[in-house]
């Protein structure tokens, strides 16, 4: 009986201890989830409805009162999100001449926000922080500040040719600038100026692991601001390629270790690089292999007539693993600080074939498996398709058709031609599903054409190989489309974008400048269905390129890592006024401002100084919350700061202008916002006419 | 004053009493052996949350106390309470968290002691054990009630709030804010060590009063000769 008791008591006490040091061990993981998980299930299941028949005819009359058929019911159900649901994709799309990039959730379209990059914009601070702002400077070309940009192609950081959600690059072409903006906190974080060439269009597009960002050129000039006068234009003036380093671990371009290639005056158009089968090239088409001149007014053919001439054109196919291989064996010209790969070394290394294209097309796109590059032909009716195993034999086997004026072989048409399929007029881009479909936009058209890939494709479908499927009208003059992941090795075949241009009587008129129309397509059946969901206006530019990234590929901070963060150096800044630290400290002419920001006062709240000195003045966001902004004001001075969570930012002015400015936060942060100011006081500087008048004054307000 | 002693950490068990009943002198031993491990493990969980619900904070706000530190959104927290003039949190109860795990140290040690005292006056040892969940309510209540009753006259939304007292425990709130307040699994561990050594002095009382009581016996006869 004792025994057994004992036994028994020995077991429990033993179980109770072994439970005791279990949730000792287990201890932090429990707590750390009784945090942040009491009386909140988290999102409430979506039971599936039924709708009853008092339900159905409420939905049939507001559907009849608006006059919208079923298509329209099914088109709003497929994009409505209800309030706090998040979108699956979000698109990062080209702002077009606004110089920006906007962020756009799909299926809802919804603007989720803009990113500056070439244009300073005044609700992100970016580009108002007083004088030698690092933005501004990074924005000057040649000491001259060029406050916009003619943003075209964004390009999502590649992992093994699929976006890794980590950077996004985006080419100007009116200055031929290139932009890195960090995808965690979204903000740009380098402008990289062309040394070569005044523009550009086929920017940005990276190799399938980003190890380089490609830039392609467009109107020829003479390398490096160089000058010459158009009757030189086939000796002096010259196209170029420009493919820049990128260091991820750093999130910037090595401009020391980027180089260029020199091209052909034909201006080049776009570009994409070569994936998987067709590793290591990267493909540019061309116009005006007829290097026309132009000059209407002087009675020769203008532009548009002269550099549409001849049937031909060239596709550039460049081996960049070559000239990789040539620029670090130093086998490089220096053009403006700049080595440059020239157009013989390209040729006796083996870097540039070309082949022939229909006149004067617009993309080259590589399908997901990397072994087809689709040319669309603008001027064309087809999309001309080369295969890369065929453009490699005709290389291993020069199977040349003859050179151009500058020596670069010409590889046989027939030779590399995989298929040419009509589709109508004005082909212009082209984008995969992941069913064996492209799609492809036509401008004259004002269609999205889906058509069937053959080769390996060819399983996918049901169609025949290499032909038209089906066309669905756009309002109006598509440009640009982009379907989700549509550029990548693995295309989602999910949604797809219609960047049609214009957009005439799709929305109330907005007086002549009209917007652009971004218009989501359903490309989820297959066969000929594939409607219009959705009219998204854009009226802040017109973009160019977009792409559309799986929404949690992001990983996107929520406020900045730690109080004190520097952005443009992405990490702690050691001069962040920590609280208490502030204050207002002189020497000689110099002024220094240290304050801290928070809910709702920034400390100090009275800043004095003189006319005439030069102050830099350092402000710390000590806020934790997500949304907790605060900007940061001075009237007349220029200076407007985005103060998130977290965030450390300098700028420095000269207070030359004397006068009692309130400064404020800009971001209504809470209920006491109004109340957050403060103010700058700038002593006149001391003069004979001056000084009774002000001792007077304080007199008086003395009494 | 060796009587005294003897009286106080009272008698010994006889080796061959031991073995007759080892079960009985063996369980308050045991019981308090489980109620300080309980009470040890008690330091690494919480001992109380709060919860802040507001319109605009849809993850609402959380507030964790462990014997020796705070833990959540606390600067969040503070920044909202410098509105209505609250002191930062981490004023309060300083001392108190500097000195807990040695005051929790401390208890262990006082009961382990328990268990080789004999007499009644084991229960003095274990007072703090047993009275330590109540103790820790009262500071508790303390700390919240001096943070809310002394509101800073000059804060910015002292004329819209006036000082009041926090909910300890259960659902409270203060402008937009509605707060749930509960005890978390460090305290009910604490308190679980504190009935336990109430249950390790019935065994305990059932040892050895017998023992003392024979043992008087057999002194008073002793000297009656």
């Amino acid at each position: 009986m004792s025994t057994m008791f004992r036994v028994l008591a020995s077991r429990s006490v033993a179980m109770v201890i072994l439970a005791g040091a279990a949730m000792g061990f287990l201890a932090p993981e429990a707590s750390a989830q009784q945090e942040g998980r009491r009386r909140r299930g988290g999102d409430q299941p979506v039971k599936p409805i039924e709708l009853t028949p008092e339900q159905t005819a409420q939905l049939t009359k507001v559907a009849n009162d608006r006059k919208l058929n079923v298509d329209d019911l099914l088109a709003a159900a497929k994009t409505y999100m209800p309030s706090g649901r998040h979108d699956d994709y979000v698109l990062f799309s080209s702002g077009g001449q606004s110089g920006q990039v906007f962020a756009i959730g799909v299926p809802s379209m919804r603007l989720l926000r803009s990113i500056s990059v070439f244009t300073p914009e005044s609700w992100q601070g970016y580009g108002f922080a007083g004088e030698n702002d690092p933005v501004v400077e990074s924005l000057k070309i040649n000491g001259k500040l060029v406050a916009w940009g003619d943003t075209h192609h964004p390009a999502l950081s590649e992992t093994k040719g699929d976006y890794d959600g980590q950077f996004l690059f985006i080419g100007d072409k009116a200055n031929a600038r290139l932009g890195v903006i960090d995808l965690r906190d979204w903000e740009t974080k380098q402008i990289v100026k062309n040394p070569l060439t005044i523009s550009d269009h086929g920017a940005a597009f990276v190799t399938p692991n980003t190890d380089y960002v490609i830039e392609g050129g467009q109107y020829a000039t003479v390398l490096g601001y160089g000058y010459a006068p158009p009757e030189e234009y086939k000796k002096s003036y010259r196209g170029m390629v420009t493919m820049w380093k990128f260091d991820r671990a750093k999130g910037r371009v090595d401009e020391k270790s980027s180089f260029a290639i020199e091209l052909p005056p034909y201006w080049q158009d776009l570009a994409d690089a070569g994936k998987l089968a067709s590793d290591g090239y990267f493909f540019i088409n061309s116009f005006n292999a007829e290097m026309a001149t132009g000059g209407v007014e002087r009675g020769n053919p203008p532009f548009e007539a002269g550099a549409s001439k001849r049937d031909m054109d060239y596709l550039h196919i460049v081996d960049w693993k070559k000239a990789e291989a040539a620029f670090k064996a130093g086998k490089v010209k220096v053009i403006n600080g700049f080595p440059v790969i020239t157009i013989e070394t390209s040729i006796a290394e083996g870097i540039l074939h070309f082949a022939p294209e229909p006149k004067s097309p617009h993309g080259v796109d590589v399908t997901p498996d990397g072994k087809y590059m689709v040319v669309a032909g603008k001027l064309d009716p087809h999309v001309t398709v080369y295969s890369i195993d065929r453009i490699k034999k005709a290389i291993a086997d020069k199977k040349y058709t003859g050179k151009d004026e500058y020596g670069v072989p010409i590889l046989d048409f027939d030779s590399v031609k995989e298929a040419q399929v009509e589709l109508g007029l004005g082909p212009l881009h082209t984008q995969f599903d992941d069913k064996g479909y492209a799609y492809t936009s036509l401008f004259l058209d004002s269609a999205v054409a889906r058509w069937s890939l053959g080769g390996d494709f060819a399983s996918k479908h049901k169609e025949q190989p290499w032909k038209l499927v089906t066309k669905t009208p756009v309002q109006y003059n598509i440009g640009h489309l982009c379907a989700a992941e549509g550029d990548t090795v693995s295309p989602d075949g999910n949604f797809l974008i219609s960047m049609s241009k214009w957009s005439v009587d799709r929305f109330l008129p907005t007086g002549p400048l009209l917007p652009q129309n971004f218009q989501l397509l359903d490309i989820v059946q297959p066969g000929t269905t594939m409607p219009v969901l959705f009219d998204m206006p854009i009226g802040v530019g017109e973009p160019h390129y977009c792409q559309m990234i799986k929404a949690d590929k992001l990983q996107t901070w929520k406020v900045y890592p730690e109080v004190g963060w520097n952005p443009h150096h992405q990490k702690l800044d050691p001069n962040a006024p920590k609280k208490g630290d502030e204050g207002v400290t002189r020497e000689g002419k110099k002024v220094l401002v240290k304050m801290t920001a928070v809910r709702s006062h920034f400390t100090p709240e009275h800043v004095e100084i003189e006319e005439g000195d030069t102050v830099t003045w350092r402000i710390t966001a000590i806020e934790t919350a997500q949304d907790a902004t605060h900007g940061f004001c001075i009237g007349g001075y220029n200076i407007n700061l985005s103060l998130e969570p977290g965030e450390y930012t300098e700028f420095t002015f000269t207070a030359d202008k004397p006068g009692t400015y309130p400064f404020y936060c800009t971001e209504f942060c809470s209920a006491l916002h109004l109340e957050m100011m403060g103010y700058l006081h700038i002593k006149p500087k001391a003069t004979n006419a001056a000084a009774p008048a002000s001792e007077g004054a304080t007199t008086a307000s003395a009494k | 004053m060796s009587g005294i002693l003897k009286a106080l950490i009272g008698p010994r068990v006889p080796d061959d009493e031991l073995r007759r009943h080892r079960a009985r002198y063996a369980m308050p031993t045991l019981v308090f052996m489980i109620a300080r491990v309980f009470l040890l493990v008690s330091i690494f969980f919480p001992y109380w949350h709060m919860e802040l619900e507001a319109p605009q904070y849809p993850n609402g706000l959380f507030l964790t106390a462990y014997v020796n530190h705070l833990s959540g959104d606390v600067r969040e927290i503070d920044g909202l309470n410098h509105y209505i003039g609250m002191r930062p949190l981490g004023e309060a109860a300083a001392f108190e968290r500097a000195a807990s795990i040695w005051m929790i140290l401390a208890m262990f040690l006082l009961v382990e002691g328990a268990a080789f005292i004999h007499s009644k006056w084991a229960v003095l040892l274990a007072v703090p054990a047993i009275t330590y969940p109540l103790g820790f309510i009262a500071d508790l209540y303390y700390w919240m009630r001096t943070f809310g009753l002394n509101l800073d006259p000059d804060a910015p939304l002292s004329s819209s709030v006036k000082p009041f007292v926090p909910t300890v425990i259960g659902e409270g709130g203060i402008g937009q804010f509605k707060t749930y307040a509960e005890f978390g699994t460090g305290y009910w561990l604490a308190v679980m060590c504190s009935v336990l050594v109430i249950v390790g002095f019935y065994f305990h009382r059932r040892a050895y009063r017998p023992l003392t009581l024979r043992t008087a016996a057999l002194s008073a006869a002793a000297g009656g000769v």
